[in-house]
């Protein structure tokens, strides 16, 4: 019998005689994290790292959330002297940077670092030290933003911090350099974990799960994952031509000299369009789980909703013009993205239809996941017909930089991707957590926070026709927009109490909640056949999947293969597209050399701040650390023992 | 749901009618932009309800039970029809959109006088905007026909006008709701922007794209006013200043020669010619101080020159600590500027 | 874990507040401005046998502010402090970014030369300028020749570079020949 801290190595090939419990047991040995802090500190475990993801980007939500409490305190009323210009200005651009760069992108990335190796049957993510470092790597970096914004050297020029205004000459000091270097931080995060989850979905497959039965959550993350692998480049451009800028007198962005303002904006916006996609279309996985669930019948048409996930990825790249229509760029041009702005809503449009048609052709049970979805499907519509209507220019001339796109966005972005979002959370904390969210808290979370969530965000269209423009930290009393000020702070106050009782709800349901089982939901996906939570090799053995919802095809009894390792950490590679079994590819073991290495980082951005010279002297001990990391292992061992 | 009272109480609240509000048109832009608008909220309305109605269906049938297998394939095959219809509308609604946006545009274009559709000369001007005020002129090519004021529009009604916006420093925008949509002002480019007011009124402009500190003080009158009163308003201000007349004026104006005010501020047919801050020849013809941020009275006027930093921080006029007889005088010369 | 840590930075970070100087805005002036510059004594650089006075305490905190700065930034141009001194290399007027300085160098020597002027062509700002922005503009001008830390100028304006990043000045100052200038005169 073998015992936890027991060598795998050391221990009788028996791999190909165990079974059931004592299974179990010889591939927790192999399979787990050390206990311990030394044991959090370096885990590869996809689950870990992914649960530390997601709180710690909730945590900056309620972070966030507080700043947007702050600022409607201040809007309350007209001609309020509680908060100066400095501080307000400073308050919205860390609303705007915490809300987009650390919290909306990290939460979706970190719910399918969780989710998409149990979904798809595997037992790791790819690249698992890669994952880690890429969780380090964004920590440091919200932490290093926060605390410069409680030093009074957070952002001030909004969360895309235009050229000249955040330039050397018109931003003095370092806000904007910090602020710059958290955006080089968050980004090599993303493409971090974008890279793995490129790679676990195209390779990792469960044998059969080709890519036509693949769930349309791990086709959200598929195309969203791609998506930052193109986008994030152009943002880390433009962020570290403004760091050159600043620190070393570059004049990519100075017009006197051959630069040009609008080059930011440009370079900005064409990662900034497919950001605001890369939030939303996990969200829409999210949606098309939940629907499928508690239908109880797979999505209708599978196919449609695939193919409008993959042109959503494309066309968002098209769209960017679209935030630069005052700019004074050639009219024809324009007119393109109009046309392409307007484009985009049809594959919205028809997943819309699509899981409305699945909940009349199926049996809906409205729990609280699916009233999230719900409160998803009329919101975002709202968003989205809002963000046609800002897709024309003559339209969007008068509606742009008002208060009418604060409506707009936050309608799309937390009707279409928060309300998601907390679905999704309750939808699988039981698998996460082993217990059930109580459902009676989550109703009202739900009801009180769309109340509050449209009390907060309808004024606001009015406000923006009526021509109050963004990002002022007080208005004239005189104009007409004292009532409907008012409305949002009040709302403001009703949707943030509902998020607290959500998070009220999840934190003593982790303690206290009913236990769940494994299927609570009677869902049809693989991450419902493992235990919750699940063990840390996720499957005893691999399944194999022979339709879109596995679980529900195979009726109690699910097939598997055998032949992995037990006593070596070992996944199934299986092909691109067909997932035929492929490969077998050794897993890593936890290690500290992420966590090192994303220190080493960290020193090396935040001394570039100040110093260009912190570039050279601190890439050694980061090459250092990734030498180490990247030592090669020795081959497996000669002889494979295979079950 | 709560959105129709919202509706009604929002409008009843603030009403269409505001001095800085796009539903309230005074001009050819914004009208025609508030027709589009129109176009776009009733087709959007329309595509609400039905996704609404049709969510409202599915939810109501979820009172049936265990739907068999074979209703559920017919379900589909209605579901797959309904989505081609779907499918259908969605294009030709956006096509609708697409095409009253463009012929918006286009006309919008065409009423604009540089195309010379117009026969009627228009009246240009160069809108420069800095942190945090705004410098208007206008030109002539009669170099003594030009003007130059700041923080104030006057416009005749029913005349094009051109203007040229540009910026010294950082990107500001030009946004009147109530007459036209907005402009960038770019350093390093220049825009240009066509109103043509249809309405007398006074209204107002705000900075519509962040500029800095005090970006939510960056607003300008605009006063629309019939041809005649506007030639008025013209004549008068291509008259230099006004000499002071009473003892109190001419401390007022030697005070300001003799210090740091001459080295900011320009007023036409004086010494002071400074380039820095606004111009204030007819200073006090002007409906506010500071680019909107006070009314133009005397206890404001007065507030403002004794610590203008207070009314607005971060501003690039600095604290002065003018005596308080010296105050007074300062005050009653610049409100004789008209 | 996270959120503790984080709870335990932002009141270190709290109590720190104040402490950043870089990065204040302090716009009425800080220390509280006069309009007349308040000494009346000539710099002692001029005077024979004088021991160079202890330099004013205000330079340190001028000089030690970005916001301040760049200010002096803005006023060098809009007061066409370049129109004589071009961006620091000197033209009518002496270089500005090289170590010699005929009526003294320390920020409360710069702003005695800008409030009263000198014979051979630097006119007198007393009646032009506060003596805030003299001394914001006194910090601008050290900046020029390196001798504010540096993080705290501005690498560049958004202008034509007339002068290598002020976020790179050497270490060493520029050295300047004596009575530099079309019109110098060695005192």
């Amino acid at each position: 019998m073998s015992r936890r801290g027991d060598d795998p190595k050391a221990l009788p090939r028996d791999g190909r005689d165990l079974t059931g419990d004592a299974l179990h047991e010889r591939l927790s040995l192999t399979w787990c994290t050390q206990p311990g802090f030394w044991g959090w500190l370096t885990t590869v475990d996809h689950k870990l790292v992914g649960r530390r993801y997601i709180f710690t980007a909730l945590v900056f939500l309620v972070l966030g959330g507080i700043l947007a409490l702050m600022m409607r305190v201040q809007l309350a009323r007209p001609e309020n002297g509680l908060i100066s210009a400095d501080r307000y200005n400073q308050i919205f651009s860390m609303h705007g940077t915490t809300m987009m760069f650390l919290f909306a992108v990290p939460v979706m990335e970190a719910m399918a670092v969780y989710i998409i190796p149990l979904m798809l049957g595997t037992r790791n993510i790819a690249f698992p030290r890669l994952n880690a470092f890429s969780y380090w790597v964004f920590l440091f970096g919200g932490i290093m933003i926060w605390v410069a914004f409680l030093f009074n050297v957070g952002p001030e020029a909004g969360w895309f911090s235009y050229v000249p205004l955040a330039g050397p000459q018109f931003s003095p000091g370092k806000r904007t350099d910090f602020w710059a270097q958290m955006i080089t931080f968050t980004e090599v995060a993303a493409l971090a974990t974008s890279v793995e989850l490129v790679a676990t979905i195209m390779k990792q497959r469960a044998p059969g799960m080709s890519l036509n039965r693949m769930p349309l959550f791990a086709w959200g993350v598929l195309v969203t994952s791609l998506m930052v692998i193109f986008a994030m480049p152009a943002v880390m451009l433009s962020s570290s031509f403004l760091i050159a800028d600043r620190l070393v007198g570059t004049q990519f962005y100075n017009p006197t000299e051959g630069g040009d303002a609008l080059l930011w904006q440009h370079l900005f916006w064409f990662f900034g369009h497919p950001e605001v996609y890369i939030i939303f279309i996990p969200a829409l996985g999210f949606v098309s789980q939940i629907t499928e669930t508690f239908t109880r019948r797979p999505v209708f048409g599978y196919a449609a909703m695939v193919l409008a996930l993959v042109s959503i990825g494309i066309l968002a790249f098209g769209l960017w013009v679209h935030h630069m229509f005052a700019t004074g760029l050639p009219r024809l041009g324009y007119s393109f993205y109009t046309a392409a702005s307007m484009m985009i809503a049809l594959p919205s449009g028809v997943q819309i239809f699509c899981w409305i048609a699945t909940m009349w052709a199926g049996r809906p049970r409205f729990t609280v996941p699916m009233l999230w979805v719900i409160g998803f499907i009329v919101t975002f519509v709202i968003g989205g017909l809002t963000g046609v209507m800002v897709a024309s220019v003559p339209l969007d001339l008068q509606l742009h930089d008002t208060y009418f796109v604060v409506a707009h966005f936050h309608y799309v972005l937390i009707g279409g991707a928060v309300f998601p979002l907390l679905g999704a959370i309750t939808f699988w904390f039981p698998k996460f957590s082993g217990r059930m969210m109580d459902e009676t808290l989550g109703k009202l979370s739900f009801v009180i926070g769309f109340i509050g969530f449209h009390l907060t965000f309808f004024p606001m269209h009015f406000t923006g026709l009526m021509g109050m423009p963004r990002r002022v930290y007080t208005y004239p009393s005189d104009i007409g927009w004292n009532m409907l000020n008012m409305i949002s702070s009040i709302g403001a106050f009703v949707f943030a109490s509902a998020l607290l009782l959500f998070m009220a709800n999840a934190i003593v349901s982790y303690r206290k909640g009913l236990l769940s089982g494994s299927n609570p939901w009677e869902a049809s996906s693989l991450e419902w056949a493992v235990p919750s939570p699940p063990p840390p090799y996720n499957f005893a053995h691999i399944p194999v999947v022979e339709g879109r919802t596995p679980l529900w095809d195979a009726g109690g009894t699910l097939s598997v293969v055998t032949g992995l390792r037990v006593e070596d950490r070992e996944l199934l590679l299986t092909t691109a597209i067909d997932a035929e079994p492929d490969l077998r590819e050794p897993s890593p073991l936890p290690t500290i050399w992420p966590l090192l290495s994303a220190i080493a980082l960290t020193a090396l951005f935040i001394g570039s701040i100040f110093n260009p010279w912190a570039i050279v002297w601190g890439a050694i001990p980061l090459a250092l650390a990734l030498i180490v990391w990247f030592w090669p292992k020795g081959p497996p061992e000669a002889e494979p023992v295979i079950e | 749901m709560r959105r129709p009272p919202l509706l009604i109480a929002a409008l009843l609240l603030g009403g269409c009618s505001g001095e800085q509000s796009a539903l309230d048109p005074a001009g050819v832009h914004s009208g025609a932009v508030l027709n589009l608008f129109g176009l776009f909220f009733w087709v959007c309305l329309i595509a609400f309800a039905l996704v609404i109605g049709f969510l409202v269906i599915a939810m109501l049938q979820a009172r049936r039970v265990d739907a068999a297998r074979s209703e559920r394939s017919e379900h589909d095959a209605i579901a797959s029809r309904l989505l081609r219809g779907w499918i259908v509308f969605i294009i030709a609604g956006l096509l609708v959109l697409t095409l009253g946006s463009y012929f918006t545009d286009r006309n919008l274009a065409l009423a604009a006088p540089d195309t010379g559709q117009s026969n009627r000369v228009p009246i240009r001007i160069k809108l420069t905007g800095q942190q945090w005020w705004w410098q208007v002129e206008y030109e002539d090519p009669n170099a003594s026909q030009q003007i130059r004021t700041a923080n104030e529009l006057h416009l005749p009604v029913g005349v094009p006008v051109h203007i040229r916006l540009e910026s010294i420093d950082v990107i500001h925008s030009f946004w009147v709701p109530n007459l036209a949509g907005k402009q960038d002002m770019i350093p390093g480019r220049h825009n240009d922007i066509e109103l043509l007011p249809t309405r007398a009124g006074h209204y107002r402009s705000q900075c519509a794209e962040f500029c800095g500190l005090q970006h939510a003080h960056m607003a300008l009158d605009v006063v629309i006013e019939p041809m005649a009163d506007w030639l008025k308003w013209r004549a008068q201000s291509l008259q230099p200043a006004k000499a002071p007349a009473t003892a109190e004026e001419k401390a007022g104006y030697a005070y300001f020669m003799e210090h740091q005010c001459s080295a900011c501020h320009s007023i036409a047919g004086t010494p002071a010619f400074g380039t820095v801050g606004p111009d204030l020849t007819h200073f006090a013809s002007r409906p506010s101080i500071g680019a909107g941020t006070v009314p133009n009275t005397r206890g404001h006027l007065e507030a403002w020159i004794a610590d203008p930093q207070g009314m607005k921080e971060g501003n690039h006029m600095p604290y002065l600590a003018v005596p308080p007889d010296k105050l007074h005088a300062l005050g009653a010369y610049l409100r004789s500027l008209s | 874990m996270c959120s503790r840590s984080l709870a335990g930075s932002a009141v270190m970070a709290m109590l720190l507040l104040s402490a950043c100087q870089r990065e204040q805005r302090e716009s009425r002036g800080q220390p509280l401005a006069e309009t007349a510059p308040t000494f009346v004594q000539l710099p002692s650089v001029l005077i024979a046998g004088s021991q160079p006075a202890p330099a004013d305490p205000r330079g340190k905190l001028y000089e030690g502010n970005a916001y301040h700065i760049s200010e002096g930034q803005r006023l060098f141009e809009q007061f066409n402090c370049s129109g004589c001194h071009a961006h620091g290399g000197g033209d009518i007027g002496p270089p500005l970014m090289d170590d010699e300085w005929r009526y003294g160098g320390q920020s409360d020597q710069i702003v005695a030369s800008i409030a009263y002027g000198w014979p051979n062509g630097m006119p007198s700002f007393a009646d032009k300028l506060t003596e805030q922005q003299m001394w914001q503009i006194a910090a601008y001008v050290r900046s020029m020749s390196g001798n504010v830390p540096k993080d705290v100028a501005s690498s560049r304006a958004d202008e034509l570079a007339s002068t290598p990043p002020l976020t790179r000045t050497p270490q060493q100052p520029i050295k300047g020949e004596p009575g530099g200038g079309l019109q110098g005169v060695a005192p």
